[in-house]
């Protein structure tokens, strides 16, 4: 990007380098944020398409046709509805909650390989970055239920903490196989590794130990972005709607479009690290510029299917069990992952 | 390098302008009429009971200093994993036993029931609480 944009500021006087660089980085913000905005549509929609089928149910069908339109109407009605702020609430603070749960979900989209070249921001430490910027959601969330002074705000707050801050371990020890048998942090040399072809796709190196990791991290990444089964926080049966409650309109909708951007961001750094990321999975056939997209977004969209999937086959799992998934069963998994590794790379 | 990172600085600052510009033009077209009823604390159409800012029971407190230490071991478990490669079987050895360390630890937390989220206690004999020993005498007089 940077030997483009000096090529652009030697062709011209009329923009410094220097102007020509910013331009470049909101350009692309602002291309990454409306790409979220358009992927949060089509993720609610597919979500009650995907529901309903799985129930039986027709969906949305009055508002276009088959009802396509319907989340458009929904987001209009946002935008013009009511908001309403508790008079107890610490009003400051609860502004500030879904602007550092969306900034954060937004700076974690910068690193996203979306092919070859086009990526907002090649940082070396990708994978690291992601991890740590995804935890700073947490924070977020622990001020929106602090700051409305609800008390089901405060509990749903609370165990999303316990259970963001938890899952974070076994998906980092899952990420660390996948950095090992790289040896890179950068998200774009852990796919150039995985070119060729989807037998060389991270998941079946070292048979099975990334399997395994894989399926830590997708199982991790569930809880992290407090997707069902692991979406106590939200169980709208015992705390109403968890830290949100005491929200409403255009507040409201940014939360939502922050889960939905956060689920497609576990989808594109499950793909990118274990299935050959935005690399066709035919070798070279339709691996060029556009189709490097295609294939990110349809491993990304496949695995959000999977977590729709999940969500309308199991049961809600209580706290207790939640915790036991975590320390009992995927961390030890996960050491076993890290092990299984690193002794196959030895021998 | 810097580069890099100024894009991210540029990200998180668009974003939080992106949702303070939708909240503003929200509140500029929307029709606004708060009443009392309305903007009073959400508890299922009752009328709230006192604060929610009191002093809470943290439960996962035990797990919260669990995390931290795993957290800070994984921190060292990076740089080990970024240049394995090239460091062979002595490095595996070495992070085995700085691992080990730590499972023996979680080992431990696990047998003491610290990882479970409601850990059983011991029902305390009613008889020692001293409000029940002054009603009891207050009764007896």
């Amino acid at each position: 990007m940077q030997e483009f944009i000096n090529e652009l500021a030697s062709r011209q006087s009329f923009l410094s380098v220097t102007t020509l660089t910013i331009l470049a980085m909101v350009l692309s913000a602002v291309v990454l944020t409306v790409f979220a905005a358009v992927l949060a549509l089509v993720g609610v929609y597919a979500e009650r398409k995907v529901s309903a089928h799985m129930q039986n149910r027709l969906g949305p069908m009055y508002v276009g046709w088959h009802g396509v339109v319907q989340t458009f109407a929904d987001a209009i009605k946002l935008l013009l509805k009511e908001d309403i702020v508790p008079a107890a609430a610490d009003k400051k603070l609860h502004l500030l909650a879904p602007v550092i749960v969306f900034a954060a979900t937004l700076a974690a989209f910068a690193v996203l390989p979306f092919g070859q070249n086009i990526v907002a921001s090649d940082l070396n430490v990708g994978v690291l970055y992601v991890i740590a910027i995804s935890s700073f959601v947490v924070v977020g969330i622990i001020l929106a239920g602090w700051a409305s002074n609800n008390k089901w705000s405060l509990l749903g707050a609370m165990r999303s903490a316990a259970q963001v801050v938890s899952f974070e371990v076994p998906a980092t020890l899952a990420v660390l196989a996948a950095i090992m048998t790289v040896g890179s942090m950068n998200l774009g040399a852990i796919v150039s590794y995985q070119v060729g072809g989807f037998h060389k796709w991270l998941v079946w190196q070292f048979f099975p130990f990334n399997f395994i990791a894989f399926i830590i991290y997708f199982v991790a990444s569930l809880a992290e972005v407090n997707r069902a089964p692991f979406d106590i926080p939200e169980a709208e049966s015992e705390i109403v709607a968890g830290f949100h409650t005491e929200y409403s309109g255009m507040k409201w909708a940014m939360f939502f479009l922050a889960e939905y951007a956060n689920m497609f961001l576990v989808g594109v750094i499950g793909a990118t690290l274990f299935l050959g990321g935005w690399s066709s999975p035919f070798g070279n056939f339709l691996n060029s510029g556009p189709f490097q997209i295609f294939w990110i977004v349809a491993k990304a969209a496949f695995l959000i299917f999977v977590q729709m999937w999940l969500r309308w086959t199991l049961p809600r799992v209580r706290v207790d069990q939640l915790m036991y998934v975590c320390w009992k069963v995927l961390l030890p998994f996960g050491f076993v992952a890290i092990v299984g590794v690193g002794v196959y790379m030895i021998l | 390098m810097l580069f890099d990172f100024a894009t991210i600085l540029v990200f998180l600052i668009f974003g939080g302008l992106f949702v303070v510009g939708n909240v503003i033009l929200s509140r500029i077209i929307q029709t606004r009429n708060p009443h009392p009823g309305k903007i009073s604390t959400y508890e299922c159409g009752e009328l709230p009971v006192g604060q929610s800012w009191i002093q809470f029971n943290i439960r996962f407190y035990v797990i919260a200093l669990v995390f931290l230490i795993f957290e800070v071991e994984i921190v060292f478990l990076f740089p080990w994993a970024e240049v394995f490669k090239n460091l062979g079987a002595f490095a595996l050895v070495e992070m085995m036993i700085f691992v080990f360390i730590l499972l023996v630890g979680l080992a431990y937390v696990w047998a003491k029931g610290d990882l479970e989220w409601d850990k059983p206690q011991a029902v305390p004999d009613p008889k020692l609480i001293p409000s029940y020993k002054i009603l009891s005498e207050e009764l007896a007089s």
